[in-house]
């Protein structure tokens, strides 16, 4: 089997924030009613954390949930370990109205680190206040990337993470490296 | 630009956010409807200086569907609301009295 490669295979560049393409991530859509106790019991002992709540994330050592949409959770955990948790979700949810497809190589993932200025890196590119306050970790917060589709989230104070899709990857990182570049500090959300 | 709300994920952002999806509340002519009718559903549409309802997408965000009601001429929005109902909730359309008294659009006042 051809061997698995990330869209940018963990490109970097340091500009006045660190932009990382994240490498393979595993990402595991899950429709359904949220609403329903099977489909959250499904959700969480995959993810091993708490049901996020609207437009949240938790997380949990690898793994991760995010709230899409009122009937979309996006897990995330380990590559490799895709597969076989789709599986166990969809015999977890057998006779429940469900989809639980593996996307991992339909998305790339962004790691931007270097401390605050992260959230105005973001802020360049992104119609959301991104102020201290109005945006925290523990948001997970979809919103267009200029002009893409994106999802965005803080996994702590320091750093900030962008989810897109495969195809805009390199679009995506240009962008992210642009808005990084030395010289772009605007010191406005600190 | 317009801030709208989305009432399915309670997102609050500017319009390049969203997708405006045409007008709200059409009846949908099928098969049966006259050349008129059909006509209309297609063609006719409500173009105000005022009081207007329309679908919009929240398509960078959650990718579901909602209703607006707004104003044309002020870029006001008196409300958003769920897409499943066929038309404007009660309390829309009094807030939009209080503020347009004698307002109509189509067969809503
Ligand atoms: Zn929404």
């Amino acid at each position: 089997m051809a061997k698995a490669v990330s869209a940018l295979d963990g490109a970097s560049h340091d500009g006045y924030v660190r932009v990382e393409e994240a490498g393979l991530q595993g990402m595991i859509t899950l429709r359904g009613d949220l609403s329903l106790d099977a489909v959250r019991a499904a959700a969480t002992t995959a993810s091993g954390t708490e049901m996020p709540g609207t437009r949240e994330i938790r997380a949990a050592e690898d793994r991760a949930l995010a709230w899409m949409s009122p009937d979309e959770l996006l897990l995330m955990l380990p590559y490799e370990e895709a597969p076989e948790t789709v599986q166990q979700l969809q015999d977890a949810l057998a006779g429940t109205h469900h989809l639980a497809v593996n996307v991992s190589d339909a998305r790339a993932m962004f790691r931007l680190s270097g401390g605050p200025p992260v959230r105005e890196v973001a802020a360049k590119l992104c119609p959301v206040d991104l102020a201290p306050g109005r945006f925290e970790p523990g948001e997970f917060r979809r919103t267009r990337l200029a002009q893409v589709a994106a999802a965005i989230w803080m996994p702590d104070a320091q750093s900030l993470q962008v989810i897109c899709f495969r195809s805009v990857a390199g679009y995506v990182h240009d962008l992210l490296c642009d808005a990084a570049a030395p010289g772009g500090e605007v010191g406005y959300l600190v | 630009m317009l801030q709208l709300e989305c009432p399915n994920c309670g997102v609050t952002a500017e319009e390049t956010e969203f997708a405006q999806g045409g007008e709200a509340h059409l009846t949908r002519r099928g098969p049966e409807a006259s050349e008129q009718e059909f006509h209309d559903y297609l063609f006719a549409k409500e173009n105000p200086r005022g009081v207007h309802f329309e679908r919009w997408r929240h398509v960078n965000g959650c990718g579901k569907w909602f209703h607006v009601a707004r104003c044309t001429a002020t870029l006001e929005i008196f409300g958003t609301y769920s897409a499943q109902t066929l038309e404007p909730p009660r309390e829309i359309r009094d807030r939009i009295s209080k503020k347009r008294p004698g307002w109509s659009w189509r067969e809503f006042a």
